[in-house]
């Protein structure tokens, strides 16, 4: 039981959250439930504060729609809170796609996938590309480009008002992580992730390295979707400065010496000028 | 072939960061004009779907596919769950909300619990209110129209299902009597669709007694066609209105200055 606490909780942690969300969102259309309605795209909390996805925002703005008041309120709402919290914690304690990545990722490492394939053919910038080339084409040909495509949205309608073949999106990303590219989906392609990353730069809650504990053991980069942002492991005492981590915390709970912890953003750099 | 050229030696030579970020930004920026055109194409492709009944208040087609962001709260407002979202697979506009009539139609509630509740002004609710209140009697989310071929009351078989559906009873739907000469002792009794009045709601379609509906919801921009402005009402004074903002069009044609006789007998050179 303590090991499942010490190496798990946030795991735990962050599957309670993501299908809580899904239940709560999915009780709203089943049995008209008021607590979440809507989808990620947009919805409203408890009936009355609208939450909107800033980047769907940002793409009707280039495809040149009216932003309504509500909507532009739904985007400050949750743009402050994940400017707060790390924008990619979106990408690991909401998106429902991370479960099928975590999966696909798991089952990598398990079969040992990553030792056939050790050279990652494609650059974690992609994702910036895809962000920029969606505005383009949303300017482009009016219309909300990555909206129309996106297979967080089918997954998420899917699991709220009917799967229809999204199913098959489900696969095509479960499998392209699994055999093509290691974190493929989420860490090089997705431009909401992208999206978030820049959101996030400067986002209070950071993991924190504490080089004198560190034995490098590497667990941590094993297990990092996003294992550039630890660059500092058994280097230097610093916090992951860089958006794209995605706050997930797994570093955290698999590292046996207490190397890597929480903290608040300002703290965190105290820290290290008193060092 | 590249061997007896000098330059191979050099070519082995690292290359410079000046070449390197040129070769980049140009692999950058190839694949993404081949990634733009693959998505743009396939973008046009899923958002061409022109026969789509939309939920009351919708604005205008290219403006919704612009505006909607797909959350399904208008879904989620129905209390007749008329209203669905299309999914992969439904080969419509992925994620917009649609309704197919012959299934569930619109029952046109008077708070018009769908529209209010967008965020982003897909539908609009000032399209469905009238001197300030919300009217669903103003909606436009289609247009009824008859096959009259296969409908049994042009038949002559005493039906007026369509018309009783009707929710605007009498207005949307009119029925038209005439004589039926085949028995010489009965009256057809025929639904005619005014399309002022009917809001597309679908009832009458889902009421339709015959196996494949004989009266049917379009949307109004297909179903509907346009006099233009050269033809006006000339007894009716407001649609002489219509002229008001008229521009006149002047097409002056040059004289022929061929023969009459020639021109009778051009074109004959096809026949011998």
């Amino acid at each position: 039981m303590a090991m499942l606490w010490n190496n798990y909780r946030y795991l735990i942690f962050r599957r309670v959250t993501q299908i809580t969300l899904l239940l709560l969102y999915f009780g709203a259309n089943a049995w008209g439930w008021t607590i979440l309605m809507g989808n990620l795209s947009s919805s409203r909390f408890l009936d009355f504060i609208p939450m909107s996805d800033p980047y769907a925002a940002l793409q009707m703005l280039a495809a040149g729609a009216v932003l309504a008041t509500d909507l532009l309120i739904g985007v400050a709402v949750i743009s402050i809170f994940y400017l707060l919290i790390g924008g990619r914690a979106f990408c690991s304690w909401v998106c429902p796609v991370n479960m099928i990545t975590d999966a696909a990722n798991y089952l990598r490492r398990k079969l040992e996938i990553n030792r056939v394939q050790d050279k990652q053919p494609a650059s974690r910038n992609i994702r910036y590309w895809i962000l920029a080339l969606s505005l383009v084409i949303s300017f482009v040909m009016g219309l909300t480009a990555f909206e129309f495509i996106s297979p967080i949205s089918m997954v998420h309608r899917g699991v709220i008002f009917g799967l229809g073949f999204g199913w098959a999106a489900m696969l095509i990303i479960f499998l392209f992580d699994l055999f093509v590219l290691k974190n493929g989906w989420c860490g090089h392609i997705c431009p909401l992730g992208g999206f978030y990353s820049l959101l996030g730069k400067f986002s209070l809650i950071r993991v924190h390295h504490l080089e004198e504990k560190c034995t490098l053991c590497m667990k941590c980069k094993a297990v990092c979707p996003e294992h550039q942002v630890l660059h500092m492991i058994g280097k230097e005492s610093l916090p992951v400065i860089s958006g794209e981590c995605t706050n997930c915390a797994r570093c955290i709970e698999v590292c046996d010496d207490d190397a890597l912890e929480f903290s608040i953003r300002k703290l965190a750099q105290n820290n290290k000028t008193g060092e | 072939m590249s061997e007896n050229r000098p330059e191979t030696k050099q070519k082995k030579e690292p290359l410079s960061d000046r070449r390197k970020f040129i070769l980049n930004m140009a692999r950058g920026v190839g694949l993404a004009t081949m990634g733009g055109f693959i998505w743009s194409a396939y973008v046009d492709e899923v958002t061409a779907s022109s026969l789509l009944l939309r939920p009351p208040g919708a604005i205008n087609e290219s403006d919704f596919l612009r505006t909607c962001i797909k959350c399904g709260l208008c879904v989620e407002a129905c209390p007749y769950d008329t209203l669905m979202l299309s999914k992969p697979g439904d080969n419509k506009p992925l994620g917009t909300p649609y309704f197919v009539p012959r299934d569930i139609p619109c029952y046109m509630c008077p708070d018009i619990p769908c529209v209010p509740v967008c965020p982003t002004g897909a539908l609009d609710v000032s399209s469905v209110t009238t001197d300030g209140k919300l009217d669903i009697n103003v909606a436009d989310m289609g247009l009824a129209v008859i096959d009259d071929e296969s409908c049994i009351a042009f038949w002559g078989i005493q039906c007026d299902a369509c018309y009783r559906a009707c929710p605007i009873l009498g207005k949307a739907i009119t029925i038209e009597y005439a004589k039926n000469e085949r028995t010489g002792k009965h009256a057809f009794m025929k639904p005619i669709v005014h399309s002022d009045a009917c809001t597309g709601c679908g009832l009458c379609e889902r009421a339709c007694v015959t196996e494949k509906p004989a009266i049917f919801i379009l949307p109004r921009e297909v179903a509907m066609g346009k006099a233009g402005n050269y033809y006006i009402k000339g007894w009716d004074k407001s649609d002489e209105a219509r002229l008001e903002n008229a521009s006149e069009i002047k097409t002056t044609t040059e004289r022929s200055k061929k023969s009459a006789i020639d021109s009778l007998n051009d074109g004959l050179g096809d026949l011998y």
